[in-house]
């Protein structure tokens, strides 16, 4: 049976599942997963399905599964990379994954982990304004409205 | 006639390990893009059948698939057999239902394929076995 | 209309003995038809294609256009039907470019005379024809609805642009009738879009669409949720008053679906809560500490 393979980097576990699971690879996966969590005491894992084709209701489950026994680890799981018809599909299949965060893409999935475990540190700078965040955001940060007020 | 598989005549296979359900899979994916189901439709019927083959395997004790390609005239789709020789399924409008399950899944097998493929039927009852037939069918020519 | 090996190989001859009258007075007939709108270079050629293939199949013994021997023929015919097709030319002008043959037969084998056998041969040719007719009309008839699909396809490509906002943040204006094939196409487009930019909020806007009915409401509600599955947010923006009023009388449920007045409302909020989450945890998880 193929073992799906747990990478660590840095604080995080990346798993990038990338052939087609039986079952069994499955269940392996969450157990491997556990074990990682515990023995490394990494606080993030990000599940990478970029190259899965298709997500049936006994992947979710295992999906949802491991994000729970993650929290219970003081670990967060976010499941990255879903394909669109992938995502199409599993709505019409009344699969909603609860209780799993997601992110588009690999560098998504790690400032999503990076934020909830951030101190809020910065909290004080800036102010709550609209204009803060215009000034924050602006493309162009020469450009005359964004300096106006 | 073109490098494509030979889906004129149904190909079986036997349903009877985890490996098995990935066969499944592969076959209906191959046989998905050869009629040019499009990418959404394909990855609902490959769905579809993994439901519906690991169902075979976890309650009817394994069984088989066939697989095959329907032609209506105006335009061409897959049909799936899975059939099995198990208990059979004693309340199939309760099976048919979010939610409910028999097995410690999460209960949208049967019902959550009806709502991926075209046309959705079953044959079953205590004792008889099960015998689900979907149909997808490419959206035009 | 079957005709026997021995009819075959005698309009074959026929074919080969007279080919160049034939094919001057074939290309000449056809010129009629298509008035100019080909050159006669371009005609001669097709017809003398025609003419090779038709008798290349003859040749084969026992003519059948559905044989594997005529295979040759069928895509000379295919092809020329569907060129025709895609050029604007009528099934009338198509089709006359393969009856033209008769009238050259006319010509060629005296008919008028009474001689029985130049008869006979002649009925035995236009059996042959008429069927060669029969198929590039159908395959004229296949190739225009093939090409009304594709313009459909096309024409619901470029009814909904994909367009990016902002970092982070792509916009689809929906403008005009939302049926459920568009609503399906405007969902995988706008995913797609998703991964394609790495945004993670997408708004849709919809002052553009007249009405909705309970299909296309249900398809919105479905690319939110998928977008959420795929970690990025949708808000739904230029909701119309009627439409605001159908969504509730039809009872459906827009659930927390973030729905914004303006685009420019949606793209404010977008923005919002981009800096929220870069600036922590966003406001519930700020409020709770500060409790």
């Amino acid at each position: 049976m193929h073992r799906v393979p747990v990478l660590k980097i840095g604080d995080l576990l990346l798993v990038s599942i990338q052939v087609d699971m039986e079952d069994q690879t499955a269940l392996a996966l969450q157990q491997d997963l556990s074990d990682r969590i515990v023995q490394s005491g990494c606080h993030g894992v990000i599940i990478d399905i970029t190259a899965m084709d298709i997500v049936d209701s006994f992947v979710g489950r295992m999906l949802s599964t491991i994000a729970a026994i993650a929290r219970v680890l003081d670990a967060e799981t976010v499941v990255v990379g879903m394909r669109p018809a992938v995502a199409i599909t599993l709505v019409e299949l009344g699969l909603s994954l609860n209780g799993i965060r997601t992110a588009l893409n690999v560098e998504r999935g790690m400032e999503l982990l990076a934020r909830s475990r951030q101190d809020d540190a910065d909290h004080v700078r800036g102010s709550d304004s609209d204009t803060a965040w215009m000034l924050a955001l602006g493309p162009d940060p020469d450009h005359p409205t964004a300096t106006a007020s | 006639m073109t490098g494509r598989p030979d889906l004129s005549t149904p190909q079986v296979v036997t349903i009877n390990s985890d490996a098995d359900v990935v066969r499944v899979r592969q076959l209906v994916r191959t046989a998905a893009v050869a009629v040019s189901l499009s990418l959404v439709d394909q990855t609902k019927l490959v769905t579809a059948a993994s439901e519906l083959a690991r169902n075979t395997l976890v309650y009817g004790g394994g069984g088989g698939a066939e697989v095959g390609v329907v032609d209506s005239g105006r335009r061409k789709g897959i049909r799936i057999v899975f059939s099995d020789e198990g208990p059979g399924i004693a309340n199939l409008e309760l099976a048919l239902t979010d939610g409910y399950t028999s097995g410690g899944g999460l209960g949208l097998g049967l019902g959550g394929a009806r709502r991926l493929v075209d046309e959705f039927e079953v044959q079953t009852g205590t004792g008889q076995g099960t015998r689900v037939t979907i149909t997808k069918w490419a959206r035009s020519m | 209309m079957a005709i026997t090996a021995d009819e075959s190989s005698r309009f074959a001859a026929l074919l080969d003995s007279h080919a160049a009258r034939l094919v001057e007075r074939w290309t000449e007939v056809t010129a009629a038809s298509v008035r100019g709108r080909m050159t006669e270079a371009e005609l001669r050629q097709q017809v003398q294609e025609l003419h090779r293939a038709l008798r290349a199949a003859l040749a084969e013994g026992q003519f059948d256009l559905a044989a594997d021997a005529s295979g040759a023929l069928r895509a000379t015919l295919s092809e020329m039907s569907r060129s025709r097709a895609q050029q604007g030319f009528t099934a009338t002008e198509t089709a006359v470019s393969v009856f033209a043959l008769k009238d050259a037969l006319v010509d060629v084998l005296d008919v008028r005379s009474g001689d029985q056998r130049a008869l006979a041969d002649y009925v035995t040719a236009s059996g042959v024809v008429d069927q060669l007719g029969l198929f590039t009309f159908e395959r004229y008839a296949r190739s225009r609805e093939e090409l009304l699909a594709d313009q459909a396809e096309q024409l619901l490509e470029l009814s909904t642009p994909v367009v990016k906002l902002w970092e982070g943040v792509v916009a689809i204006p929906l403008v005009g009738t939302l049926d459920s094939a568009r609503a399906q196409v405007v969902m995988e487009r706008l995913l797609q879009t998703l991964v394609d930019t790495g945004s993670p909020y997408a708004i849709i806007d919809i002052t553009g669409v007249p009405a909705v009915d309970t299909q296309v409401a249900q398809h919105i509600l479905k690319t939110v949720v998928a977008a959420r599955l795929m970690g990025a947010e949708c808000i739904v923006s230029g909701i119309r008053p009627q439409i605001a009023q159908t969504i509730v009388a039809l009872g459906i449920e827009f659930g927390d679906i973030a729905t914004k007045a303006t685009l420019a409302d949606a793209l404010r909020h977008a923005l919002r809560t981009i800096e929220q989450s870069r600036r922590g945890n966003g406001s519930a998880a700020r409020g709770a500490r500060e409790a």
